[in-house]
This record gives structure tokens, C-alpha cells and sequence, in this order.
């Protein structure tokens, strides 16, 4: 889905847990997230810390769509 | 320390008041076994214990678990002593839809080639439980009471002599001619959570893998399954109480190759977990000193990189590997097999495409909730068909692409 | 009874002249020409009832519609009853003629899809129509030139025969070119056999074939950064299965062959009342304790409310990535990536899980 996305000319971001699934199917910006079950989330942690959590993955993923790449980056 | 598997030779299975075993005839006292089931677990509501039998105009719907009823009449231990088999014969576990992941057993046609319990006598609990459960609860309480029921079963088996006694010796790394080739054997296990769990030794495998383990401890029950991921590549107990490979390696120890040992290691969901687990595993198996790795896999999608990830791992370490994975190709073939891959990966056995779709027939009976069928993976919204026909993907079918190598039925480029 | 064929020749083979006629259009003339007397005379199981010519060049300059002119041309023989309909396309052979090949192989395609026969060609195996449509048509391997003409004529004639007749086919036994396609068969011995065989084998330097050789995935050229987010908009798209809470579309929870869009209007965040995973692949607790660990519109909101983003697209796209085929996937895609083109949306966070 995401290179059908890019290749319509939309920046798109991958928020992933597991990066070499995301590297072999050819995403270009990959930001690594938390856990299979959970990418966003992580049920460990309090409620304000798990919000905290979120809200950065979503800045880097926004950063990574404003950073130009010339090919597969990922974005830890 | 040697162990000692004797096998009776059940030819039959039949419903009656007591459980005992006569001759070659296993006697199952439906009620007792409900009434023990219920007094061990007030969890569970209902059971409706039934049969089916190779060539039964038969269909299991919503099978969860599949085990091999096993007694221990000597040894202290797991791995050690003597443990009693009724041979042929399979607790078979299912009910209400806990996840999205349970499979389908048919007893004929064509559904039954593709899975290893058509040929089984099939002691069916039917397991509903009590309201207000947690989905963890209620996957706890299913796969213990069938863990409970193959060892109530098995207690018929207790004075039984057995037709054939297999022994088994612990692995002596020096045994083998040194001219024979090292061979080590690497066991991905699925450790992901409610309905995705393995048990090593009663413990979680999310937790203490990789470690090594004694092949004698395998062959004796040492891994049981508390997971569904698709029906067709999950591992049920029944298929690590006989684990193929493990069969096949020992078979071959110290005529064509120096089998040296086995790390079983875990699939975790962080890619961290994954990194952490696949150096561990790699590192474990360098102290066995291996020429080369047979690598087995649970589960598919995300499972595929830690198994690229071990592979990689061991081939640069200088360890050649073969694996075995199945295939989802899609319906018609076309499409990329597998969610990850690595160059180093040149030996790969292929256990079937899991998408390739099968008709199977109407059956007089049903046991399981067949409202659920079409809810099952491998399933569409109209997979059941108003004339009791099922249109599945081999995905629902229980062993369908087993990855530790159990069927015969493997992929191939057209 | 024979087999009733259509046969489809370019200018050169079809007997209107060489190069000086490759821009003529598609005709349709009764019976056999040119190879197909050969074929008919060789395999007497074949009566060709059509010939189909067209100039390469024609076909090679405007596909699109010469084989929709040829498709028009051949419907009325399909209109006819089941005993006179043709059973069986063959085309070429080509050879190495690369124009050529292309054509036999989109006209090959086009009448399997429009009008649901068998259909055969042959080429040579460094044709470029051999990449460009082994995946969909049966294609004889052939020599260079038509020194191997005979050769080609019996191959498509015993593999079209066994394609009418719906016998299962192999590559090397119906000697085809792999077209790529992933079947099931039954092996002799079982998966731990053959593993320990093959280690055995590559332990001893002996070969070995290994059953699923690693394939090369395609890859994208990155789209430009977004120079400025504040002004753009940006819309959520999910693998992980998050759908309205009962699964109005009825996802499949593996193998998902379809899509859902669903509107986030009124949404601050996703709540455990309002939406849950569809998806079979994962522990599904804690996205149904809090979709937004799957879905982060919680934290999207805040960024929005902020101005670090433009604005949010008001329809997130949700399937379940659970063995779901890449055929599927790909269509999933074009199709989402159309809808959100026409929304002008410019970025897009796609989350899997």
C-alpha cells in the first residue's frame, strides 16, 4: 500500500514495528514504532506517559515527511 | 538418563459410562470426563464430548488445540523414565470464537489430506464457558481443560503394555563418526500474546527464550501450544509432542549426520525483542559448533524476519541453514510469498501456499460453532455456503502448511 | 471433434508483406493462413476457423486500441453457439521478433480475459513480450529464428490441447516458460525429509534446488518532503485493522479483500465505544483497550489544534495487513492513493502494525 501511496506522488511516512519488513517491501521514510500489538501505544507506562509516547512518534513521523530523501531512510 | 516413549496401539475409540481401556479399545466415560473437566475449572460451563474417526462423515469447526493423550508411569522428570501413548488418538479442543484464528478438521474428503488429525480418533470437547470471562481467561480456560482431558484419557493407559517401546539416549555430541557433519536444530516458537503463546516447561515462551533444550525433553511433551495464529501454520501440542524434524534428525543421528542439539528461541513482537533474540539464538547455537541449522517457523507476516534475521545471522556466522516456511502467494499464485527476505536465504523448503483456496464438502456432522465458521482466518463472509460447502483458503485447515515439515504438500513455481 | 482455433499472425506471417506493411490495421480472414496451415497440417486435432493479422508496428504504436479492434473483430465468432465457438487463441510463434512477441502476448491476454478461453503463444525466451506477459499467458519456448517453426507449432498444439481440455500443466513436462505463479503440489517426501535432505546436500557440496528462490521487490522513488506542514494536509491510512467498532465493512481478519473509509469528523480521539481491530495477526487487547496505540488520532488532534499540520483529512483508510496477498494490497493502495488525490491531500501517515 505505501509504495501504490508514494507512487501516486503522496509523501508518505511508514510508522512500523518491525523495520526490515517495511525495508524489504520498499517504504522509503520508516519510522520505527513501539510493538506489533501496540505501534503507538505501550501498556506498560501510565496513561500520561503513554500519551507523551504517542505524541512523539507522530512529531517524527511528521519530521520525516518534511526531510527529503533520496531513498530508503529510516527515522529512529 | 534415557527415555523411554511405549506406544498402545488404540484401534478404536468409544463413548461409554467409565474410562478404561479394553484391550485395543479406549472405553471414554463421557460424563465422568465432563464431570472432572467442570470440578477442575469453574470456568468452564459446558462440554459436549464427542467422536470423530478417520473416514467419519465428519467436520471440527473452531479447533483450538490438538493433543496426544500421554501418561508418565516412571522418571522423576520431564525427558527421563518411561511415558505411556494412546497411539492414534487425539483430544481435540473447540468452541466459541475467542480470537479470529481457529481452524477446521475433516475426517474425509478432501480437506482431510491436508491435515494430520483426519487420521486421528478424535475425542471432541466441545467447550463453552461461563459469561464475563476476559479473553485471556477464556483461552486459559479451554487449553488447560484440553491438557486436563489427554491426561485423564491417558490414566487408562497407566497398567497397559505397550506394543512398541522406543528408547531415546541423550544427545552424546562425540557419538557420531567425526566424519559425519555437525547438525544442530533451530525451533522458532510464536510468543506474542493472548491466543499467540507457546508454553516451554508450563512457562510463558515470551519470557527465557532462546535456550537450548534436550530433544529428550521435546519428545516428551516439553512444548505445549497455546496459540492460533492461522490454523494452517500454527503448531498444535500434538505436533510438538511429535515434532517431525526433530523425528528426522534423530533418525539420521550418527549414520549421516552428528545431530548436536536444539535451541528453541521465541518470536517476539518489539524489533529489538527480534535483534536481541536472533543474536542470542545464533550465539547458543556456535557453542554446539554446527556445520549446519535446520530452522522451523510459527506463524507467518512479521515471523518471517526473525527467520531471515536468524538466517542471516548464522550464514555470515559461517553456519550453513535450510528452512521450512509456507507461502502466502495469494489465491491465484501471483503474488510475493513471503513479508521479508534475506539474499543468504538459497535453502528454503516451501510448505504450500496458504492462500490457494479448497472446496470442501457438505458433512452430516459438524461439531464446534459452525456460526463462527466464516470468522475464521482463511475464511470470506460467505465461505460457508447454503449447502453446507465451505470455500476456504487452506489458511483454516489445522497443520494444512506446517512449518516444522509435517505435510507432504509444498509450493512450486508454474 | 477438433479443436476449434483462433489464430493471430503478424503482417509478415499473415502473407500481406514485410516491413512496408507493419502499420496496417487488424483484419480477420475465414481458415488458416501461412503457419497455421503448417499447424493444421502437423496437428490434425486443430482446426483453425480465423486468422487475425495485424501489423506490428500498428499494435506497437496504439495497443489500447488495436486490440480493442481486434476483440471487435472476434466477437462475432464468440457470439455463435457452444458447438461453433472457437475453444483456443494461439499466437505466433514470434520467435525473437520483439514487436511481435509484444503483440501476441497483449492479444493473448486480452481475449483470455474478454472472452475466457485458453490461449497459447511461443517465443523466443529472450522476447521482450516474454517479460512483459509470462505472468499472464502460457508461452512454447522457441529457437531464434523459424528454423524452429515446426518445433513451435507442436508445442502450443500440445499445450493448448491440454489447456482446453483442462489438464494441469507444468513447465518443464509442457515445455512453457514459467509464468511465476506459486502452485500447491504434493511432494514424495514430507517438509522435515526434504529439509534434511537439502542440508545434507548443501553440507556436502552437493546440489541442491531450493524451493522458493528469493525475489526481487520494485522499489519507488521517494516523493518530495512536504515543505510546509502547517499548510498542508495530511491524512491517515492503517494495516493494523482499525474499523468503527462491529466491523461495519466486515474486514477479513487475514487475507483482507477489501478496504474500509471511515470518517474521523467530530473525532478527537478513537475510544474502546467507538472503534476496535479487525485484525486476526496480533493480540488484540490493547488495541481494543485503546485503538489510538494503533491509530494515534489523539495525538494527530493535538498536532492539528497546534498548527503544526494544515489541517486532517476527515476519512482515515483502514485494512487488515494479515497475510493479505500483495495483489491486494497494491490495488488497496491505488485505489486509496486515487481518493486521496482527489481530496488533495499531500501527506499521508501510514501505520502497520
Amino acid at each position: 500500500m505505501v509504495k501504490e501511496i508514494e507512487r501516486a506522488g503522496i509523501t508518505v511516512v511508514h510508522c512500523c514495528s518491525i523495520v526490515p519488513i517495511s525495508l524489504t517491501v520498499g517504504a522509503n521514510r520508516i519510522v520505527p514504532t513501539v510493538a506489533i500489538p501496540h505501534p503507538f501505544g505501550d501498556p506498560a507506562k501510565t496513561v500520561a506517559e503513554e500519551r507523551a509516547l504517542r505524541r512523539q512518534l507522530v512529531e517524527r513521523a511528521l519530521q520525516a515527511l518534511a526531510t527529503p530523501v533520496s531513498g530508503q531512510q529510516v527515522f529512529s | 538418563m534415557a527415555l523411554e516413549l511405549g506406544r498402545i496401539m488404540v484401534e478404536e475409540v468409544v463413548l461409554g459410562e467409565a474410562t478404561w481401556l479394553a484391550g485395543r479399545t479406549l472405553v471414554v466415560g463421557r460424563e465422568e470426563l465432563d464431570d472432572f473437566l467442570r470440578g477442575s475449572d469453574a470456568r468452564l460451563a459446558r462440554i459436549d464430548v464427542s467422536l470423530a474417526s478417520p473416514g467419519d462423515d465428519c467436520r471440527i469447526v473452531c479447533v483450538k488445540d490438538v493433543i496426544e493423550p500421554r501418561v508418565k508411569v516412571a522418571g522423576d522428570r520431564i525427558g527421563v523414565g518411561r511415558t505411556l501413548i494412546l497411539n492414534g488418538v487425539a483430544v481435540v479442543t473447540c468452541g466459541q470464537i475467542v480470537g479470529f484464528q481457529e481452524g477446521i478438521i475433516d475426517m474425509r474428503g478432501p480437506g482431510a489430506a491436508h491435515s494430520p488429525f483426519s487420521q486421528t480418533m478424535n475425542v471432541v470437547l466441545d467447550i463453552a464457558v461461563v459469561d464475563g470471562l476476559s479473553p485471556h481467561q477464556h483461552e486459559e480456560a479451554v487449553r488447560l481443560a484440553g491438557l486436563r482431558a489427554a491426561a485423564f484419557l491417558a490414566e487408562a493407559a497407566r497398567k497397559a503394555r505397550p506394543e512398541a517401546v522406543a528408547c531415546y539416549e541423550e544427545l552424546v555430541a562425540s557419538a557420531g563418526s567425526p566424519s559425519l557433519p555437525r547438525v544442530a536444530y533451530l525451533y522458532m516458537l510464536l510468543s506474542q500474546g493472548l491466543l499467540h503463546d507457546t508454553y516451554v516447561l508450563g512457562e510463558n515462551a515470551q519470557g527465557g527464550l532462546p535456550r537450548d533444550i534436550s530433544p529428550l525433553a521435546l519428545l516428551d511433551g516439553a512444548i505445549t501450544s497455546g496459540n492460533c495464529v492461522s490454523a494452517c501454520d500454527k503448531n498444535t501440542t500434538f505436533h510438538h509432542q511429535n515434532n517431525p524434524l526433530l523425528a528426522e534428525l534423530l533418525a539420521r543421528h550418527g549414520r549421516e549426520l552428528n545431530f548436536v542439539g536444539v535451541v528453541l528461541t521465541n518470536e517476539p513482537v518489539r524489533l529489538a525483542d527480534k535483534e536481541a533474540s536472533a543474536r542470542r539464538a545464533v550465539a547458543l547455537l556456535m557453542e554446539l559448533a554446527p556445520a549446519g541449522v535446520v530452522i522451523s517457523k510459527e506463524g507467518f507476516g512479521n515471523p518471517d524476519a526473525d527467520q531471515m534475521m536468524l538466517i542471516r545471522g548464522l550464514e555470515q556466522a559461517g553456519i550453513r541453514t535450510v528452512s521450512i516456511t509456507d507461502e502466502y502467494a495469494g489465491p491465484d499464485g501471483a503474488s510475493q510469498s513471503l513479508a521479508d527476505i534475506t539474499a543468504e536465504a538459497d535453502a528454503i523448503v516451501s510448505a504450500g501456499n496458504a492462500n490457494a483456496r479448497i472446496v470442501l464438502p457438505a458433512m452430516a456432522r459438524t461439531l464446534g460453532p459452525l456460526a463462527d465458521l466464516s470468522r475464521l482466518a482463511g475464511a470470506y463472509p460467505q465461505s460457508l455456503r447454503p449447502d453446507g460447502s465451505v470455500e476456504i483458503e487452506l489458511q483454516g485447515l489445522i497443520g494444512a502448511t506446517n512449518q516444522l515439515g509435517w505435510q507432504r504438500l509444498r509450493a512450486r513455481e508454474v | 471433434m477438433a479443436i476449434r482455433v483462433v489464430h493471430y499472425l503478424n503482417q509478415f506471417f499473415g502473407g500481406l508483406g514485410g516491413e512496408e506493411q507493419a502499420g496496417v490495421g487488424p483484419s480477420l480472414v475465414a481458415g488458416a493462413k501461412g503457419p497455421g496451415i503448417l499447424l493444421e497440417r502437423l496437428h490434425p486435432d486443430l482446426l483453425v476457423v480465423a486468422t487475425v493479422v495485424c501489423g506490428d508496428n500498428a499494435l506497437a504504436e496504439r495497443p489500447e486500441a488495436m486490440v480493442a479492434e481486434i476483440l471487435d473483430l472476434l466477437a462475432p465468432l464468440f457470439a455463435a453457439g457452444q458447438e461453433e465457438r472457437p475453444q483456443l487463441l494461439v499466437a505466433g510463434p514470434a520467435f525473437n521478433a520483439g514487436r511481435y512477441g509484444l503483440a501476441c502476448g497483449a492479444v493473448c491476454q486480452a481475449v483470455a480475459e474478454r472472452y475466457g478461453i485458453p490461449v497459447v503463444t511461443a517465443m523466443a525466451p529472450e522476447n521482450p513480450g516474454v517479460e512483459q506477459y509470462r505472468h499472464a499467458v502460457p508461452m512454447v519456448a522457441t529457437a531464434l529464428d523459424v528454423g524452429g517453426m515446426a518445433a513451435a507449432l507442436g508445442g502450443m498444439a500440445a499445450l493448448g490441447g491440454k489447456l482446453v481440455k483442462g489438464v494441469e500443466v507444468l513447465p518443464e513436462r509442457d515445455g512453457y516458460l514459467p509464468q511465476g505463479l506459486r502452485r500447491n503440489v504434493w511432494a514424495a517426501e514430507s517438509g522435515a525429509q526434504r529439509a534434511v535432505a537439502m542440508l545434507l546436500a548443501k553440507l556436502h557440496g552437493e546440489p541442491f534446488a531450493t524451493e522458493y528462490a528469493m525475489p526481487v521487490f520494485d522499489r519507488v522513488e521517494p516523493a518530495p518532503a512536504i515543505a510546509d506542514l502547517s499548510r498542508a494536509t495530511l491524512a491517515l491510512v492503517t494495516s493494523g485493522g482499525i474499523v468503527p467498532r462491529g466491523n461495519p465493512d466486515r474486514i477479513e481478519a487475514a487475507n483482507a479483500q477489501k478496504y474500509g473509509a471511515y470518517s474521523l469528523t467530530g473525532l478527537a480521539a478513537l475510544s474502546p465505544a467507538s472503534h476496535q481491530t479487525a485484525h486476526g495477526g496480533y493480540d488484540p487487547t490493547y488495541a481494543n483497550d485503546d485503538p489510538n496505540r494503533v491509530l494515534p488520532l489523539d495525538a494527530v488532534r493535538e498536532l492539528e489544534a497546534t498548527g503544526r499540520i494544515g489541517r486532517l483529512h476527515e476519512t482515515y483508510f483502514a485494512t487488515v495487513g494479515n497475510a493479505t496477498s500483495v495483489a491486494n494490497a497494491r490495488r488497496f493502495g491505488q485505489e486509496i492513493a486515487h481518493r486521496l488525490l482527489s481530496a488533495r491531500v499531500q501527506a499521508v501517515i501510514l501505520t502497520s502494525t
